[in-house]
């Protein structure tokens, strides 16, 4: 199945501060797409903002996936759409437990009088969280609640592999995590790739790029994407940092918004 | 005063039947009332006297001034006593088949059947349905209501009967004292342990009607019960006043949990009076619900008379429209280490109110005792309110007192973050809340777990916007 998802000309502001000033990208099932800058030059508002979190407004621009407005739909329509967010700072919930907010979250996606088993929703999540290398009892943890930063990750890619979307935006899925973690994380990834799906990865290290090799990578700055390329983009980035687009585009200052990392 | 009650599409039980009782006292209260009520149960002298002493101090005392607004509450717009049926029903059959299909609809016979040693349903004054497993009854287990008590095993309740609340406690239990009718009794023996809980149930189906149970429990020493009681009521557009009185007696091992689930219609005053005494290393648990009335006044406590009692209050409070949640905990020290804990979780949604009043007192013998206690209210929208009123009293040097209260609102973050998984608005927040109450919704038997989370999601429905 042919998955499309095109964003043109994306502008978001938060309190009256535009922070993306006209996004562009379009992605193919298969295909993997990075996203890289510093700190403070729009990524994770992009990703934010695609998702519809409330704090950012979008202003001018569009999002479709195959065809649909993304940017007419409510936040949970948009995942019932296709769309998912690995999120950089994912919310604790006290009393939810990890199963109950996952199957609620299938169910959601299956309708009334659909839903999915208990045996077999049971069965699908030990075999995710075993090939995450997730200790079982994280099943009957609270969601989210005492994670560590590394706990919380590797939830946001069984969520992502639970719920099976057809777009997956990964937020900076790789800060506070240690080598071993990282490489479970890009497993996880790696064993989602397939034709109908695509994915946007945002980080601003290369590293994790080592275990995911991206189709396409582009530099973020000041709210715009600055530069794209393929995968020797990246290792050029490894190796020489960002100073040399910004002389390139004769950028001083790269973020937007200053006193906010968005 | 508006005569035609609108049916509120928010509360489930707010149907009422058609059934006619057999006796009404009407309107208002008068000495003569509180004598007919005695003699109409043939009772012995003594509560008479009680009862009619309980009238006069329920005459003198003032209303309170503290707590929540009782402005509206007209003791002579109230019906003290209505007598729903001749006597008591040993089988679901005999039961007048109006108040049967009023209890069908509440699923009291069924849940009997599946998960309770014994059920008592009590309709307006006087308890209608009455069942307890053999077993129980072999092992000696009193259950009963407190009429038929009084009959049967006159000496021991004589003994107990308003020794921990007295009618001088506050005015509602002076009211009470003086026009109780129904409520359980329940007696366990030394030693014997029921496994499966006792049940309770209370219906209020007139218009301006009173009901005044109440409840005797004596766990005698190194016993177990469960208590359990679920309350529910008919809207109507004027007032019903629930005024019960329950008293426990822990004895030294014993353990007594006592879980409520009150969901009032929106037009009861609940004024209710719930004390404990928890002897040597005894244990007395509350667990309470209250959802919905209009203004409920509770406080549950536990008095830890002897040496290593362990008292406990885990309770909710969810308030909404025009809704207010005056509830509580207290917990009196008077032995030595003796410890106790008080868990509150309040919900205010919709302009409701939650106030917790609490009191922990530690007396001159209460050395090494300690309480722990937690109020956490959950508030859904910018109309609704909440409010801490904690109270320490310490005479005693060696103690621990540890206190700790939040106030949050269902935060921006959380909601997109579950709906971003594909949960709607209004699932979301029935999620956040049901984790919330999680603490609560544990410790209640399985069934009831269910129906409370049942209950919570019908509350929750429709309160964004």
């Amino acid at each position: 199945m042919a998955t499309k998802f095109v964003i043109e000309g994306l502008k978001a502001e938060i309190e009256g501060k535009e922070i993306l000033k006209g996004i562009n990208l379009e992605m193919n099932g298969g295909e993997i797409h990075a996203i890289m800058g510093p700190n403070g030059t729009g990524k994770s508002t992009l990703a934010s903002a695609l998702m519809g979190h409330p704090k950012y407004e979008v202003t001018e621009g569009t999002a479709t996936l195959n065809g649909e407005d993304l940017l007419e739909m409510g936040v949970d329509e948009r995942a019932l759409a296709g769309l998912f967010l690995a999120m950089q700072y994912p919310s604790e919930i006290a009393g939810v437990t990890n199963s109950d907010f996952l199957r609620s979250a299938i169910n959601a996606r299956r309708g009334e009088g659909n839903e999915i088993s208990l045996i077999k929703f049971i069965r699908q999540m030990e075999g995710s969280m075993k090939g995450l290398e997730m200790n079982p009892e994280f099943m009957h943890r609270y969601l989210n609640e005492g994670f560590s930063g590394g706990e919380k990750k590797r939830n946001e890619i069984l969520q992502m592999m639970m719920l099976d979307p057809k777009v997956v935006i990964l937020d900076e899925i790789d800060s506070g995590l240690d080598i071993d973690a990282l490489r479970i994380v890009a497993a996880g990834v790696n064993q989602m790739r397939s034709e109908d799906r695509g994915f946007l990865i945002i980080t601003h290290y290369q590293r994790l790029l080592n275990y995911i090799t991206p189709d396409f990578v582009h530099v973020m700055m000041q709210g715009r994407i600055v530069k794209s390329g393929g995968p020797e983009l990246a290792a050029r980035l490894e190796q020489d940092g960002y100073d040399w687009i910004k002389e390139e585009l004769g950028i001083t200052d790269e973020t937007v918004g200053q006193e906010q990392e968005a | 005063m508006a005569k035609q009650a609108p049916i509120s599409d928010e509360y489930q039980y707010g149907f009422r039947d058609e059934h006619k009782s057999i006796y009404q006292s009407g309107k208002g209260l008068t000495k003569e009332i509180v004598t007919s009520i005695s003699k109409m149960k043939n009772e012995p002298e003594w509560m008479l006297e009680f009862r009619l002493k309980a009238f006069e101090q329920f005459e003198k005392m003032p209303m309170p001034t503290w707590g929540g607004d009782l402005s509206e509450l007209d003791f002579n717009d109230i019906q003290y006593y209505v007598k729903p049926s001749e006597g008591q029903s040993k089988t679901w059959e005999e039961v007048p088949s109006e108040i049967k299909e009023t209890f069908n609809k509440l699923g009291i016979p069924e849940a009997e059947q599946k998960f309770l040693a014994g059920v008592s349903a009590q309709y307006e004054s006087e308890v209608v349905y009455h069942n307890m497993q053999k077993e129980l009854e072999d092992q000696g287990v009193i259950f009963m209501d407190t009429d038929t008590a009084l009959r049967e095993h006159p000496e021991i309740l004589r003994e107990h009967f308003a020794k921990v609340i007295p009618p001088s406690d506050n005015k509602f239990a002076a009211l009470n004292s003086a026009v109780w009718s129904g409520g359980s009794f329940i007696y366990v023996p030394k030693g014997v342990k029921c496994e499966v809980p006792l049940q309770a149930y209370f219906r209020i189906n007139s218009e301006n009607m009173g009901q005044f149970e109440r409840t005797l429990i004596i766990a005698d020493e190194g016993s177990f019960v469960h208590y359990v009681e679920g309350c529910t009521a008919p809207v109507y557009g004027t007032n019903s006043l629930h005024s019960a009185v329950v008293e426990i007696i822990v004895k030294k091992d014993a353990r007594v949990r006592y879980t409520t689930i009150q969901n009032w219609s929106s037009n009861i005053y609940n004024l209710v009076t719930k004390r404990a005494v928890a002897e040597e290393n005894a244990n007395m648990e509350w667990v309470d619900g209250n959802i919905g009335s209009k203004l409920t006044m509770k406080y549950p406590a536990v008095v830890l008379k002897g040496r290593g009692a362990k008292g406990s209050v885990l309770s909710i409070a969810v308030a909404g429209k025009d809704q207010h949640q005056h509830a509580g905990a207290k917990m009196i020290h008077l032995a030595p280490d003796t410890t106790s804990t008080i868990i509150s979780k309040s919900i205010s949604k919709h302009g409701g109110k939650v106030t917790y009043q609490g009191l922990a007192s530690f007396g001159r013998k209460a050395t090494g005792a300690k309480s722990n206690i937690k109020c956490d209210t959950l508030i859904l929208d910018n109309q609704s309110t909440s409010d801490t009123i904690p109270y320490n009293e310490i005479l005693n040097d060696d103690v621990t007192l540890e206190h700790e209260a939040t106030v949050s609102k269902v935060s921006e973050d959380q909601l997109f973050y579950l709906m971003s998984r594909g949960l709607s608005e209004n699932e979301a927040t029935q999620m956040i809340v049901m984790g919330f109450i999680e603490p609560f919704t544990k410790e209640l038997p399985m069934e009831y777990a269910v129906e409370m989370n049942r209950l919570i999601k019908f509350e929750m429905e429709g309160s964004i916007g």
